[in-house]
């Protein structure tokens, strides 16, 4: 049934239909909704989980790395300084190899104080070994949730899905709510290979050598790696069960198009408006939308995008003192290849600023003139 | 192309000399704390929790700055003998 | 696509406006709808702003819009304020919370259609709130769907019924109200 939600009440009905036995939260804005709501349904009976109010993200997310040991399914939702506080525990879920689905609502981090959208944060914790899915609609938030666990729990290996803040989080849209038992149908119930129990005691995550600490290490990423083909596998098998494809990237109109706007999030979302205004003015425009960051889908995008062709990626993030992330991984990714394309990178939108249709227009009229540099990244503003 | 334009001389961080006592945030309420003094003990856990800090004990009695406080409620909420009411703002 | 600008007051429920809204678009099966809070500070008085995007097509355009189709005043202070009427296209139309009629408006905004809506009375008439600051959003989100067409009757009601919290039975005869009485002046046929 479709019913207007808010993009954080959508991240909730994902983890309520997925069935989290364990949600352990603190609340910071612009994330707080997501589990204020499932506060709210426990109270009324309508969540069946346990739901624990904690003092600090870093706990939240200790008391879900419990719950997870004792082979839980566990949910939390957090936002910018809220996720850089959880960042000890992120590495310790990981490497205890347990399939945490977590919500981050992207927000901008201090100093100076700001309350709004950026994925500096979710990517500052690009390296702590997290699945990381970025969503452009609130269908797709809530569809999200649903297939992270799929995921994640077939790779053994927590999972991040990210949306942004206020222009997903708080934007009001139709969502098509699945029943229970359709939720039921696409996943089924967790059933932990190791678990944390009294009655048969052992220990988990004790100290290892050289050895054994970098072949646990190496079969961590192996699995990491398999969980680019396992998010194409859930993604079809929720196609098949709802109607909606999902992939580790999105394209759209790209077919013949000589450049491409690649970018992610509810940016990805915008850029489709932009490229259907330019593909009326008789330019061969497209969009490729990253949804799936962590692991980065290289096979993927050496797939899609070609020689001859140019990609102005368009980032609302920024490492500082090198350039814009998904530009710096995707040049990563295209790096040996014989033939590749050429890639330009473009900052907007930092702490908030709208990136409007206009600005991603004149972002790609720019790269495709070739006027774009290749070895510096530009930073635009919309002025209004 | 709309660049991002800056200012050579734009300092590295913005630092504010106002005072937050002009910043009246007062206005922000949908409910307020109302005293009935008769029942107060002057036990001052309204003073020591208000986040705000803007509850002063004058003759041993809370006064509450009704142009900082934000009717956040946990003076109402910590209020022994619960001489310390919330109502619509606005209400007599 | 049609877009709209809300302009109102925090403790007036307006991004509640654009929200019921959209619910009652969906509802009606009028198109999509998005309903778009401006990402503020939410503090009771302080000027508050939404806007919705309506279209029979999916709407991809994720952004604060510029150039509104029509602009909805939920707070009458609003109407002297340059701001509240930025931007809005040319024989755009206005939906004012006012006890004025439309044609004392016209000529403060030449060439602009206004849409008078008496929602600060209705709301007081059905007890919505303190009568020095009303909650006139559902009165107002009835005259918007009658003064675009967007949404039928019950539809309106059913989006009410779903986002109110309180004083649902209120609220609905609020937001019946106002849709009759501009739909009467709109002169639509009944949806």
């Amino acid at each position: 049934m479709r019913k207007v939600l808010m993009g954080n009440h959508a991240a909730t009905l994902g983890a309520v239909l997925a069935r989290a036995q364990v949600v352990a939260a603190y609340p910071i804005t612009p994330a707080t909704q997501v589990v204020e709501l499932i506060a709210e349904m426990e109270a009324k009976g309508e969540f069946s989980g346990r739901f624990m109010r904690i003092e600090s993200e870093h706990s939240a997310m200790a008391a879900l790395l419990g719950a997870a040991s004792a082979g839980a399914r566990c949910f939390t939702a957090t936002s910018s300084q809220g996720l850089a506080y959880m960042h000890e525990l992120l590495h310790w879920v990981s490497g205890a190899r347990l399939p945490i689905v977590m919500v981050d609502v992207n927000r901008a981090l201090a100093a100076p104080w700001n309350l709004w959208t950026d994925q500096t944060d979710s990517l500052s914790q690009r390296d702590t070994g997290w699945i990381q899915l970025y969503c452009a609609t609130n269908q797709e938030v809530l569809d999200t949730v649903l297939q992270a666990y799929k995921i994640a729990e077939r790779v053994q290996l927590p999972a991040m899905v990210v949306l942004d803040g206020f222009t997903l989080s708080h934007v009001y849209e139709p969502v098509d709510v699945p029943t229970q038992e359709q939720a039921d149908a696409f996943l089924p119930p967790w059933d932990a290979p190791r678990r944390l129990d009294p009655a048969a005691p052992a220990g988990f995550g004790a100290m290892e050598g050289p050895k054994g600490y970098m072949r646990l290490r190496k079969r961590l990423a192996l699995d990491m790696e398999r969980a680019e083909d396992e998010t194409e596998r859930a993604g079809a098998e929720f196609g098949r069960e709802f109607g909606r494809d999902y992939g580790v990237i999105e394209t759209y109109r790209t077919a013949d198009a000589d450049t491409v706007l690649l970018t992610s999030g509810a940016v990805g979302s915008t850029a489709k408006q932009a490229v259907d205004e330019l593909r009326e003015a008789g330019r061969k425009a497209g969009v490729v939308r990253v949804r799936l960051f962590r692991p980065f889908p290289a096979k993927t995008l050496r797939r899609v995008l070609r020689q001859g062709q140019k990609v102005a990626v368009v980032d609302r993030n920024y490492s500082q003192g090198q350039q814009g992330i998904f530009c710096e991984e995707l040049k990563a990714a295209m790096y040996g290849l014989p033939e590749r394309p050429e890639i330009y990178g473009y900052v907007a939108g930092l702490g908030g600023g709208d990136i409007t249709v206009e600005l991603l227009k004149e972002i790609w009229l720019e790269t495709d003139s070739g006027k774009a540099s290749a070895l510096e990244p530009a930073w635009m503003e919309d002025p209004r | 192309m709309p660049r991002l334009k800056i200012d050579e001389n734009l300092p590295v961080v913005h630092v504010s000399d106002r005072s937050t006592l002009e910043n009246l945030t007062g206005s922000w309420r949908t409910m307020a704390p109302r005293l009935r003094p008769e029942k107060c003990t002057g036990c001052m856990l309204c003073w020591k929790y208000c986040p705000d800090a803007c509850i002063e004990m004058i003759d041993g009695r809370p006064v509450i700055d009704m142009d900082h406080c934000k009717g956040c409620g946990i003076c109402v909420a910590e209020c022994p003998p619960k001489c310390l009411i919330m109502v619509e703002e606005g209400a007599r | 696509m049609f877009e709209i600008r809300f302009h109102g007051r925090g403790g007036q429920g307006t991004v509640m406006a654009a929200k019921m809204l959209a619910d009652a678009v969906l509802r009606s099966g009028r198109g999509e709808c998005l309903a778009i809070p401006e990402f503020g500070v939410e503090r009771r008085g302080a000027p508050v702003t939404a806007y919705a995007r309506i279209s029979d097509k999916p709407i991809h355009a994720r952004t604060r819009l510029y150039n509104p189709d029509a602009v909805v005043i939920l707070d009458p202070s609003f109407a002297d304020d340059p701001a509240a009427t930025a931007g809005l296209k040319r024989g755009g139309e206005i939906v004012l919370n006012t006890e004025k009629s439309a044609a004392e408006f016209a000529s403060r905004w030449p060439g602009l259609r206004v849409h008078a809506v008496p929602a600060r009375r209705i709301a007081v008439k059905h007890g919505l709130g303190p009568a020095t600051s009303p909650m006139v959003n559902t009165a107002v989100c009835g005259a918007v769907c009658a003064a675009f067409n967007l949404a039928d009757a019950r539809s309106l009601e059913a989006a009410v019924r779903e986002t109110v919290p309180a004083k649902v039975e209120a609220n609905v005869a609020a937001a019946r109200e106002a849709y009759a009485l501009i739909l009467e002046e709109a002169g639509h046929a009944p949806a």
